[in-house]
C-alpha cells in the first residue's frame, strides 16, 4: 500500500510516513490486541455489573416517570446528564480551578481522541473500503479539511497539556487533606496507599507523555518536509518544529529521530489504550455513564432492602447503578473532606467506603488493576481473597457504617454522582438484622416499637406539652383542620423543646390559624429509623401514622422536623399520603411575609443554620432566609451554608448512638465557625439542632458569646403584639410564656 | 436438651396506671401488655445456651398465658430464635395470680419432655411470690433465683446468683431445675420488626389448653391505690446557678466541702 | 406455736444484716398483739444469738449441704425450722433469699404469700399487707385470712432499732432435716465484688448517677465534679448494665447498700430497688428533671434544674 508521490503535492501528509509494510503490519497487529484487551476490559467491568441484582427489581435507570416523589432540584434526565458531563459542571462547582484543568483536560482528549478516530476512518475505512467501491483510493484527509483539522486539534493539544500541567502541578506543591489518603477508619494491622498516589501519577504522565510527543513527532515531520507554507495551519507543530531545528535537528537529523518517536508515541498511545479499562483512567468511561444514569432522589426516598434479604450481604445484593458507581470514583476526596463523621474524627469516610467497595468487588471478580489499589498485610477487610467475607461487618467495619449521618453532604457534593447514603443504609440494614447496634441504639427502637417514640415515653403523654396553653389544639380525628400538625417525637417530648412547640402553637393560634393534631394517635415519623436500617419498624410505623392520618380531616401536614418532613413528603407517598407537606419554617415565611403577622423589626446580625433535610434534602433554602430578613435581622452566612450546609450530627439515628469516640462533635465544629463570624446569634429550624447546637455552646465554652434560637422564637420576640387582632381582644389574658 | 422460658405479659409501666372500678385492680382496658422485661432476660439466657451447647443439641421453647398481646411476644421469641412457642388458654382473664400461672405451667410441663425452665426472677405484679420458686417447687425440683449466669454442662447447669451487695454465688444445680432470671449475660438481643413479622406469616404458635384451679396461695386484695407523694423533698428553685449555690451550701454544712 | 411469728435472719459476711432486724421489730409488735412470741431462724449457722435479744426464740438449724448457700439446702433447712415452730406468719426479705424461698415454703407449707411487702398489721386474726407493686405506682392492700402466711418484705420498711432491743431468747436446736447430704443443687464457690478499686460503702460524700444522664460520655461531665468534691462516683443499675462503671459503684437492692452524709444524685428517677440501697443516707439531695419522679419522695432536697446545666455550675465552684 504505497502512496502516490504526486499527492504530497496538496495540503496533506503521509500516513505512516516512511514505515515499511512489516512496521505497519506490527502496528496493525498490535492494535488489534489492543482493542482486543480494551474491550476485554469492558467486557469485565459491565459482567460485574451484570453480578449485581437483576435490572428488573434493581433498575439499572432512572425511572422516566416518577409521580410519588416530588422535585426538589431540577428534574434529572439524561440530557441534564449529559450537560454535566460536557461541562464538568460538578467538577467546578466547589473548586473552580480544578475544574477549569479538568475540562481543559476533558475537552483536550476528546480532540485528540476526535483526531485519531478521523485519520482512521479516513486512512483505515475509507483507504480500504473506497478500492473495492470505486475502483481506487479516496481521501478526504487533505486540502482545507486538513489545514482546519490541524489547527483545531492542535488546540486540543495544548489545552489538554495545559490543564494536564495544572493538575500535576497541584498533586505536587499542595498537601490537600482530600489529595492525601489517609484511611478515616485504620486496620488494625495497618495498609498502605502508595500505590494509589503512583496510579494517579502513572495517569498523569501517561497523558501528558502522549500530548507532548504528538507535538514532537508533528515537529520532527514538518522539520523534516523542510516547513511547507501550508503547514502554518499545524501551528503548535510548526513552534515545535522550529524549536527542534533551534536545537540543532534540522531536517536531515529529523527523518533519522522520527521513526523512533513515532515508535515511542504509537506503542505508549496503544499501551494507553489496552490500560484504560484496569486503571484509575477508567473514570473517563464509568464516571459519565454515572452521572447520566444517577438519582439523587435514591437519597432522600430510600430504595427497598433486596426483596427476600433483609440487606446487602453479598456482591449480588448491589444494584448495577451502585456497581458502576463504585467505578465511577477518582477518589477526588470531595466527599471525603466535607463528611461530618469523618471532620469529627469517625472511623468513615465515604471515600474510603467507595473504595473499599470497589476493591472488594473487583477482588470477587478478578478484575485486575493497574496499581491503584490499597495494600494490607493480611488479607482483611476488602482485600479478603474471596467474597465470603460479610460486606456489613467484614468490609466496612460497623462502626463505620454506624458513623453516618446520612446528612447526604457527599451524594450532593460527588462530582460523579455516586449515591453513598443508600449503600450505606442497605449495609447497616443488614446489622440491624444480626442485631450489631449500640446498645442506646437498641433501647430507642424497642422504645419506638413499643411505644411509638424513642423516649419510651407513655403514647397517652405526647399531647402533654400543650398543657400550659391558654387554648386547645382542637383533635385532627374530631374535627375538621385546614393544617394537620405532625409534632414528631423531640419536639413533643423533650423537656428543652416543648416550650419551642407552644411558642409555634402560640404563634399559628393568634394568626388564626386553622390547625389540630393527631394527640396520641401520632407515632414516630420514622425517617430515622429507616436511616437506622430498620426498615420493618419504619413500615409499621408508616402504617400506624398513615391509619391515623386517615381519621383525621385536613388539607394540609406542617411538621416540625425537618426529618419527619422528608420522610411524609417523599416516603409516604410510595405507602398512599397524598397530601401536601410543609416545614414550619415555610408556615412561618408565608404568615410573616403576606402580614398576616405583624412584626416589629428585630434588628441585629445572626447566622442561619440549614438543617440537611430541610436544605440539602429539599431545598428549603430561601424561606428561611426570607423569613429572617422578613424579621429585620441581618444574616450573615457561615462559610458552610445553603446545601453546602455542615451537619449537627443527630440525623441517620446518630442522636440516639453514643458519640464518646468522637474527637470532636460536628456541632462543636459547627458552633465553631458561627462563633468565628462574629454573630451572637444562632438561628435553627430544626428542634434536634436547637438540642445539638445548646450543648455545643455549652461545650464549646461560649455561653455568653453565642445564644441558640429556633426561627420560631425569633418570630415570637418579632411579634407586634399590639396590633394582632385576636390578642387585642384577649387583653386581659396574660401571654401564655414558652 | 429442652429448655422451657416461662414469659408473661405485664402491664407497660410506662403508662400511668389506673385502678379500675372494684378498687382492687388494674383498669385492663386501656393500658398496654408488653413482655416482662425479665422473662426477656430468661430468653436471652435460653438463646445464649442454645449458641454456646449448639443449636442443633438444644431446643428452645417459649411458653405464656393467653394473655393481651401475648402473641407479639411469642413471635418476638421466635423472631429471636426460639425454636416453638405455645400460648396457654384456659387460664381466666385478668389479675392471674402467681400461683395459678405457676400451677398452669406445671400442668403443661406434665406433658412435655422437658431439661430446664427459665422465667424472669420476678415481675412487678407478683403480689403472691415469684413463679420460678412456686413452680420449683410444685415441679419438685431444684430452684434458684437472681439467677446472673447459667451455663449447662452434662446433666448439672452451672449457675452464678446474685446475693446482694455485689456477692455471687456459684452453684451446680443437677437438671431439671428451675431457675429465675435476674439478668443474662448480655443484655436482650433486639428482634428486627421484618423478622417478627415474618414469623407472625409462618404462624408457628401452638395453642393448648391447660386446666387450672383457683387463685389459693393469693391473698384476697381488698384495695389497690396509688401512694400518696410523700413530696417530703424541699425544692431547690432558681438559675442553675442559684441551685448550685444552695447545693454547695449544704454539702458544706455537712462539714464536707474545704472552705 | 400457733401465733408465733418466725423471721429468717439474713446474713452478709457473716453479720446478720439489717432486714432480719427490721423484721425482727415487726414480729415483736404483730406476735405480741396477738399474745405470740416473736422467733428468729437462724439456718447454718447459729453465731450471732446474742444480738437477737429482741427475739422471744431463736431456732437454729445446721448440717451437711449448709456451708456457703445453697437455695435447696436451706428450702430443706427452713422446713425443718416450720415444722419445728409452727408460726402464724413467716416473715422474710424480699431479697435473692426470699425470693428463693418464700414461693416454695408457700407451695410446701401451704400458706398464701405476699411479696413485695412495706407495712404489716393485723385485724382481728388476719393480717393485712400492704405490697408495693408495678415498680411501686402502686399499693396493694391485701388481707391474709387462715392459720398461716409468709409475707416477703422489702429491705428498710421498718424501723430495726425494735428489733435490736436487749433480752435472751430461748434458743432451740433442729434437727438438721433429711437429705442434705444428696442435694441436687450445690454450692460451690462465693465471688465477692472486686472492691479494690473503690468502696461506696464507707464514703461520706457519694455522686451518684442515674439513666438520665442519658450517654457514656456525658459521664466525664459527673466525674470531673465527684473529683473536685473528693468524692466517689456510684450509679444506679441501668449504668451499671450499660457497662458505663464497674459493679462495685452499684448502689441499690443488687448493688451496694450506703448510707454517706450526703447523698448527692443526678438523673436518677427512684425505682424501688434503688431506694433500698440508699434511703438510709443522712441527707439526699436529688437532680431530675421530672418533677414526678419518685426519688423526690425520699430526697430532702430536690432540683429539677437540667443536670447538664446544673453539674458545671457546681464544677465552677470547687475548682476555684
Amino acid at each position: 500500500m504505497t502512496l502516490d508521490p504526486t499527492l504530497a503535492l496538496v495540503e496533506t501528509r503521509k500516513v505512516f510516513a516512511g514505515e515499511g509494510t512489516v512496521a505497519q503490519a506490527v502496528f496493525y497487529g498490535l492494535s488489534v490486541l489492543t482493542i482486543a484487551t480494551f474491550f476485554t476490559g469492558i467486557v469485565l467491568r459491565v459482567r460485574k455489573y451484570g453480578r449485581g441484582r437483576p435490572a428488573r427489581e434493581g433498575r439499572w435507570m432512572r425511572p422516566s416517570h416518577r409521580e410519588d416523589v416530588p422535585e426538589v432540584t431540577t428534574k434529572p434526565s439524561f440530557a441534564k446528564g449529559f450537560w454535566t458531563v460536557a461541562t464538568n459542571r460538578t467538577i467546578s462547582r466547589d473548586q473552580p480551578s480544578v475544574g477549569m484543568a479538568h475540562l481543559l483536560v476533558f475537552w483536550g482528549f476528546l480532540g485528540l481522541f476526535a483526531a485519531t478516530t478521523i485519520l482512521s476512518l479516513d486512512y483505515d475505512i475509507l483507504g480500504n473500503v473506497s478500492p473495492l467501491l470505486v475502483g481506487h483510493t479516496v481521501s478526504f484527509f487533505h486540502g482545507p479539511f486538513y489545514l482546519a483539522y490541524n489547527a483545531v486539534f492542535n488546540l486540543a493539544g495544548v489545552i489538554a497539556i495545559l490543564g494536564t500541567a495544572h493538575l500535576m502541578g497541584r498533586r505536587a506543591s499542595h498537601k490537600e487533606p482530600r489529595l492525601d489518603y489517609t484511611r478515616a477508619f485504620k486496620p488494625e494491622e495497618g495498609y498502605s496507599r502508595k500505590r494509589f498516589m503512583q496510579g494517579d501519577w502513572l495517569f498523569l504522565w501517561l497523558l501528558m507523555a502522549l500530548f507532548v510527543t504528538g507535538f514532537l513527532i508533528q515537529g520532527l515531520r514538518i522539520d523534516e518536509a523542510h516547513f511547507p507554507g501550508f503547514e502554518r495551519w499545524t501551528w503548535m507543530g510548526y513552534l515545535t518544529g522550529l524549536g527542534w531545528n533551534a536545537v540543532g535537528v534540522g531536517p536531515h537529523l529529523a527523518a533519522h529521530v522520527h521513526p523512533w518517536l513515532w515508535w515511542f508515541h504509537i506503542l505508549m498511545a496503544l499501551a494507553f489504550v489496552a490500560y484504560v479499562p484496569f486503571s484509575k483512567a477508567n473514570h473517563m468511561i464509568a464516571s459519565p455513564a454515572n452521572l447520566v444514569v444517577n438519582d439523587p432522589a435514591n437519597t432522600r426516598r430510600l430504595p427497598s432492602p433486596p426483596s427476600g434479604h433483609p440487606g446487602y450481604t453479598s456482591l449480588a445484593d448491589f444494584t448495577p447503578k451502585e456497581l458502576l458507581g463504585l467505578d465511577a470514583c477518582t477518589k477526588c476526596g470531595r466527599c471525603h473532606y466535607v463528611c461530618p463523621a469523618r471532620t469529627a474524627g469517625a472511623p468513615l469516610s465515604p471515600r474510603d467506603l467507595i473504595l473499599d467497595l470497589r476493591q472488594w468487588v473487583n477482588r470477587q471478580e478478578h478484575i485486575p488493576v493497574v496499581l491503584d489499589q490499597e495494600e494490607r498485610p493480611a488479607a482483611t477487610g476488602p482485600l479478603a481473597a474471596n467474597g465470603s467475607t460479610a460486606v456489613a461487618g467484614d468490609v466496612i467495619a460497623p462502626l463505620t457504617l454506624w458513623s453516618c449521618t446520612t446528612c447526604m453532604a457527599c451524594v450532593e457534593v460527588c462530582p460523579v454522582g455516586i449515591e453513598h447514603v443508600p449503600s450505606i443504609i442497605q449495609m447497616r440494614r443488614k446489622l440491624v438484622d444480626e442485631g450489631t447496634m449500640d446498645a442506646t441504639l437498641q433501647s430507642a427502637l424497642q422504645n419506638i416499637a413499643q411505644q411509638g417514640n424513642s423516649m419510651g415515653k407513655s403514647a397517652r403523654m405526647r399531647a402533654r406539652w400543650t398543657k400550659g396553653l391558654d387554648f386547645t389544639i382542637p383533635d385532627a380525628r374530631k374535627e375538621p383542620v385546614e393544617y394537620l400538625w405532625f409534632v414528631g417525637d423531640f419536639a413533643s417530648f423533650d423537656d428543652r423543646l416543648q416550650g419551642l412547640s407552644r411558642t409555634l402553637a402560640g404563634i399559628l393560634h393568634h394568626a388564626g390559624i386553622s390547625f389540630g393534631l393527631l394527640y396520641e394517635d401520632e407515632r414516630n415519623s420514622g425517617n430515622d429509623v429507616r436511616r437506622v436500617g430498620e426498615e420493618g419498624l419504619f413500615e409499621m410505623l408508616v402504617e400506624h401514622n398513615l391509619a391515623a392520618l386517615a381519621k383525621a380531616d385536613f388539607q394540609t401536614i406542617i411538621t416540625t422536623d425537618p426529618h419527619t418532613y422528608n420522610t411524609l413528603r417523599n416516603e409516604y407517598p410510595s405507602y398512599g399520603l397524598d397530601k401536601p407537606v410543609r416545614h414550619y419554617s415555610e408556615v412561618l415565611t408565608d404568615l410573616v411575609l403576606s402580614g398576616r403577622l405583624p412584626i416589629k423589626p428585630l434588628g441585629g446580625h445572626v447566622t442561619y443554620h440549614d438543617p440537611c433535610y430541610l436544605g440539602r434534602y429539599n431545598r428549603v433554602l430561601d424561606a428561611p432566609r426570607a423569613l429572617i430578613e422578613g424579621l429585620g435581622c441581618e444574616l450573615v452566612e457561615m462559610p458552610r451554608n445553603r446545601t453546602g450546609s455542615f451537619c449537627c450530627g443527630a440525623g441517620g439515628g446518630r442522636i440516639w448512638m453514643d458519640d464518646s469516640f468522637l474527637e470532636e462533635r460536628p456541632s462543636e465544629n459547627r458552633m465553631k465557625e458561627a462563633v468565628a463570624l462574629g454573630v451572637d446569634t444562632f438561628v435553627v429550624a430544626c428542634p434536634k439542632d436547637f438540642a445539638m447546637f445548646s450543648d455545643a455552646v455549652k461545650t464549646t465554652g461560649n455561653e455568653g458569646k453565642m445564644t441558640v434560637v429556633d426561627i420560631v422564637q425569633l418570630v415570637d420576640r418579632a411579634l407586634d403584639r399590639d396590633r394582632l387582632p385576636s390578642l387585642q381582644a384577649a387583653q386581659a389574658a396574660p401571654e401564655p410564656t414558652a | 436438651m429442652r429448655i422451657v422460658v416461662a414469659m408473661r405479659q405485664l402491664a407497660d409501666l410506662v403508662e400511668e396506671l389506673e385502678v379500675d372500678d372494684s378498687g382492687t385492680d388494674i383498669d385492663r382496658e386501656f393500658v398496654k401488655f408488653v413482655a416482662n422485661e425479665f422473662d426477656e432476660s430468661a430468653l436471652e439466657e435460653a438463646l445464649l445456651i442454645k449458641e454456646g451447647v449448639g443449636a442443633d443439641q438444644v431446643e428452645v421453647v417459649a411458653v405464656a398465658l393467653d394473655e393481651p398481646d401475648v402473641d407479639q411476644t411469642l413471635y418476638t421469641a421466635l423472631a429471636k430464635g426460639a425454636d416453638k412457642a405455645v400460648k396457654l388458654a384456659g387460664v381466666p382473664e385478668g389479675w392471674v395470680s402467681s400461683h395459678t400461672r405457676a400451677s398452669a405451667i406445671a400442668k403443661w410441663l406434665e406433658s412435655q419432655q422437658w431439661d430446664l425452665v427459665i422465667t424472669g426472677v420476678q415481675a412487678a405484679d407478683d403480689l403472691d411470690g415469684q413463679v420460678a420458686g412456686l413452680l420449683g417447687r410444685m415441679l419438685g425440683v431444684p430452684h434458684v433465683a437472681v439467677v446472673v449466669s447459667a451455663v449447662p454442662e452434662g446433666n448439672v447447669v452451672k449457675v452464678s446468683q446474685e446475693l446482694g451487695g455485689g456477692t455471687v454465688a456459684e452453684e451446680e444445680v443437677a437438671m431439671p431445675a428451675v431457675l429465675g432470671v435476674q439478668a443474662a449475660r448480655q443484655s436482650p438481643r433486639y428482634a428486627p420488626i421484618t423478622r417478627i413479622r415474618q414469623a407472625m406469616q409462618a404462624g408457628g404458635l401452638s395453642e393448648e389448653t391447660v386446666e387450672v384451679s383457683g387463685d389459693g396461695g393469693r391473698p384476697t386484695v381488698r384495695r389497690l391505690y396509688a401512694p400518696e407523694k410523700s413530696g417530703q423533698a424541699e425544692m431547690l428553685t432558681g438559675s442553675a446557678a442559684d441551685v448550685a449555690d444552695k447545693i454547695i451550701e449544704l454539702i458544706r454544712a455537712k462539714g464536707l466541702v474545704k472552705s | 406455736m400457733a401465733n408465733d411469728v418466725l423471721v429468717v435472719a439474713e446474713r452478709s459476711g457473716g453479720q446478720l444484716t439489717d432486714i432480719t432486724y427490721e423484721l425482727l421489730g415487726k414480729a415483736k409488735e404483730l406476735a405480741g398483739a396477738a399474745g405470740g412470741r416473736a422467733a428468729v431462724a437462724l439456718i447454718a449457722d447459729s453465731s450471732g444469738v446474742d444480738s437477737l435479744g429482741a427475739a422471744d426464740v431463736v431456732y437454729t438449724v445446721e448440717g451437711p449441704g449448709l456451708e456457703g448457700y445453697s437455695p435447696e439446702a436451706f428450702e430443706k433447712a427452713l422446713g425443718a425450722v416450720v415444722d419445728a415452730a409452727d408460726p402464724r406468719l413467716v416473715l422474710m426479705g424480699t431479697s435473692t433469699l426470699g425470693l428463693d424461698l418464700g414461693g416454695s415454703l408457700s407451695v410446701s407449707w401451704g400458706a398464701p404469700l405476699a411479696s413485695y411487702v412495706i407495712g404489716l398489721d393485723t385485724e382481728g386474726s388476719d393480717i393485712v399487707a400492704t405490697s408495693q407493686l408495678y415498680g411501686g405506682k402502686l399499693l396493694a392492700e391485701a388481707v391474709i385470712d387462715g392459720p398461716k402466711a409468709v409475707c416477703t418484705v422489702i429491705g428498710g420498711s421498718f424501723p430495726a432499732d425494735a428489733g435490736r432491743a436487749g433480752g435472751s431468747p430461748e434458743v432451740v436446736q433442729v434437727d438438721a432435716p433429711a437429705g442434705l447430704s444428696e442435694l441436687k443443687a450445690r454450692f460451690s464457690a462465693l465471688r465477692e465484688p472486686d472492691r479494690s478499686g473503690v468502696d461506696i460503702t464507707t464514703a461520706d460524700l457519694l455522686v451518684s448517677v442515674g439513666r438520665g444522664i442519658g450517654s457514656q460520655d456525658n459521664l466525664e461531665l459527673v466525674e470531673e465534679l465527684a473529683g473536685a468534691l473528693n468524692a466517689p462516683l456510684s450509679a444506679s443499675r441501668p449504668i451499671i448494665d450499660q457497662g458505663w462503671l464497674p459493679k462495685p459503684h452499684q448502689v441499690g437492692k443488687s448493688g451496694q447498700k450506703v448510707k454517706p452524709k450526703v447523698y448527692l444524685c443526678f438523673g436518677i428517677s427512684g425505682a424501688p430497688e434503688h431506694l433500698e440501697g440508699m434511703r438510709n443516707a443522712d441527707t439526699i439531695i436529688a437532680c431530675n428533671t421530672d418533677e414526678n419522679a419518685p426519688i423526690f419522695d425520699v430526697a430532702h432536697y430536690g432540683t429539677t434544674t437540667d443536670l447538664f446545666d446544673l453539674v458545671p455550675e457546681l464544677v465552677e465552684r470547687l475548682g476555684s
